[in-house]
């Protein structure tokens, strides 16, 4: 027997809810409606957008231009020399690759990891099963800031201290993204289980070849939410991290803050190099992260 | 086929429970993950609450003395008021400017949604780091835009750095703009899920849209108003990044909430024993605002 004639639960996840428009409701006032609530959206967005866009074309001005009055919100000699420097110097560039090293790796873990306990959370009905639900459930209650100090003895103990593993690993275990797969595999219909066991198929096989392909979606909504949060840690890496050649891009912009007099220059470049990935990842896959159904127990 | 029946027979839909390898298998690495980076410094947090461990060497138990002298520490009082007044201003705006861009991009009265909604959600991406940078560099008291327009416009410039008041102040609004981003969507899941007819009823009513609004949407989603004021309370309650990278907590020490507290006792002056204290009074108030709310919660729904 094939599962393709099976009813593919695979929309079921954030593409549904993208899909899923508001049906228009019966037109009233027309125009007179449209203005002010037309208005105040776009002065809202602008107020929004504002930051940003002055954050970014101030950090296309050369240094010397930074704080010249009047101000102006166009670069007079749009440079790229605050973004060089900021590669060059301080080790940015080193800071680089360790932050997409340590994002890349612990993606791949927490999505991994994730489905296998959502998986089990969802289609098996052992009583130990909804204690550990209970477990990670609590990890919500204690968010990791509460626990700095003891959690850092023990990443310690493991002898992790100052290596990537000591940052990668205590990551890894989200309650979010347990939950999301909890959701999506209860969503897929037991029957679908059970004729793959009567046809002989092994636990693990059905999970592997079956599960995994299936819940696709919930995996790249996953995977770009938990890069987003290692990309923007900072409080553990900083703890974790004392060697200057394994700093992430957080430490390396928040060490520029620091220091005695602040170089904008270089400051604005490197932190506009920073958002570079999250944007680019968000613009390319916004219809999974703007769906992503992200309402249970949220916690990075 | 007599091999499909005995099996569909010997499992009855809801007898799932005689598989245990298998999801034991499945669990295995959170649950070791769970019981090393959890359980385990949980414990050991406790107990290290209860010493004058420093890090490093012997310790020995001082029973309840980090707790009564965290009583008497102003420096903790400092940090646990302010972190509580940041909370009380940062999650009312954010509500609300939040519940506002749903609303709006909601409507079908507004144009431009699908792109405003964009810009909306962009803040959310930024690192806390760089939400910092960034406003410092908009607030900064001499080069600031915002002082400049300020100025511009007959206004004198705004200590927004060396007023712990307005430090504070500028911190909340960052946090807000970041912030609005995850809110709203959860706003605008909920705002959809409201039945059209409901409206449809209330219009013929003659309901207006500030009516409807009070009468129909906020009761609709007042489930996604509680995980929204729920999860930005325990957000606000540990905030650090932000602070770290706008001002430093400052001017002076006056802007150290709990978490940079706690930081700096237990990393920078070493006592360790004292900071776990600190974390669990702070880990106390988070379930006291979690348990709190749920009862609220509870009594909104039922009544």
């Amino acid at each position: 027997m094939t599962t393709t004639d099976m009813p593919r639960p695979v929309d079921a996840g954030p593409a549904r809810a993208v899909s899923k428009k508001r049906p228009r409701r019966a037109t009233s006032g027309g125009l007179r409606r449209a203005v002010p609530a037309t208005t105040l959206l776009w002065v809202l967005a602008c107020l929004y957008g504002l930051p940003v866009l002055w954050f970014i074309l101030s950090s296309l001005k050369p240094a010397s231009d930074l704080f010249s009055y009047p101000l102006t919100l166009v670069p007079h000699n749009p440079t790229l020399s605050g973004y060089l420097t900021a590669w060059r110097s301080a080790n940015f560039s080193q800071y680089f690759v360790n932050t997409a090293i340590v994002c890349v790796i612990t993606t791949i873990l927490t999505v991994g990891v994730s489905c296998c306990t959502g998986y089990a959370l969802a289609k098996y009905d052992n009583k130990w099963l909804k204690v550990f639900f209970i477990c990670i459930l609590a990890t919500t209650m204690l968010p990791s800031e509460v626990m700095l100090a003891p959690e850092f003895l023990v990443v310690r103990n493991l002898g992790l201290y100052n290596s990537f593993a000591g940052i990668i690993l205590p990551a890894v275990l989200t309650a979010t993204g347990c939950f999301m797969f909890r959701q999506f595999f209860l969503t897929v219909p037991d029957e679908l289980v059970e004729a793959a066991r009567i046809d002989g198929a092994r636990e693990l096989s059905i999970f592997l070849r079956i599960m995994v392909p299936l819940s696709r979606p919930i995996m790249l909504t996953l995977a770009i939410l938990s890069f987003q949060w290692r990309w923007n840690d900072y409080i553990w890496p900083l703890l974790m991290l004392n060697d200057p050649n394994k700093f992430t891009v957080q430490i390396g912009i928040q060490s520029i803050v620091g220091a005695q007099n602040i170089n904008w220059s270089v400051l604005l470049g490197a932190s506009v190099i920073s958002m570079i990935p999250l944007i680019a990842i968000f613009l390319v896959f916004q219809r999974y992260v703007m769906g992503a159904d992200i309402n249970a127990g949220l916690k990075d | 086929m007599t091999k499909r029946a005995s099996a569909v027979s010997a499992s009855p839909p809801r007898r799932r429970s005689k598989y245990t390898l298998a999801p034991l298998v499945l669990i295995a690495a959170n649950v070791v993950l769970f019981s090393l980076f959890f359980v385990w410094p949980a414990v050991i947090g406790l107990v290290y609450s209860f010493t004058n461990y420093t890090g490093v060497g012997v310790f020995q138990f001082v029973g309840l003395d980090n707790y009564h002298n965290l009583f008497g520490d102003s420096a903790f009082y400092d940090a646990l008021s302010r972190t509580l007044l940041y909370a009380v201003l940062f999650v009312p705006l954010n509500f609300a400017v939040s519940l506002l861009t749903a609303n709006l991009l909601v409507s079908k009265h507004a144009k431009g949604a699908s792109v405003a909604r964009v810009v909306f959600f962009i803040p959310w991406l930024l690192s806390p780091i760089v939400v910092g940078v960034l406003w410092r560099w908009l607030f900064g008291e001499n080069f600031g835009l915002v002082n400049y327009v300020i100025e511009k416009l007959g206004g004198s410039a705004v200590p927004w750095q060396s007023n712990a008041d307005l430090s504070l102040l500028v911190v909340v609004m960052a946090a807000s703009w970041a912030w609005t981003g995850f809110s709203m969507l959860l706003f605008i899941a909920a705002i959809k899920n409201v039945p059209v007819s409901y409206y449809e009823a209330a219009s013929l009513d003659g309901a207006g849209p500030w009516r409807q609004f009070i009468s129909i949407t906020l009761p609709s989603i007042a489930p996604t108003s509680f995980i929204v004021i729920l999860l930005n309370t325990i957000n606000a309650m540990k905030e650090y990044p932000v602070f770290v990278a706008l001002n430093n907590g400052g001017p002076g020490t006056s802007n150290n909430l709990l978490v940079q507290y706690i930081y700096e006792t237990g990393f920078k002056r070493g006592q360790i024993g004292y900071a776990s204290a600190a974390s669990f009074v702070l880990m106390l108030i988070l379930m006291a605002v979690a348990i709190i709310q749920l009862i609220v919660n509870r009594r909104v729904e039922n009544r």
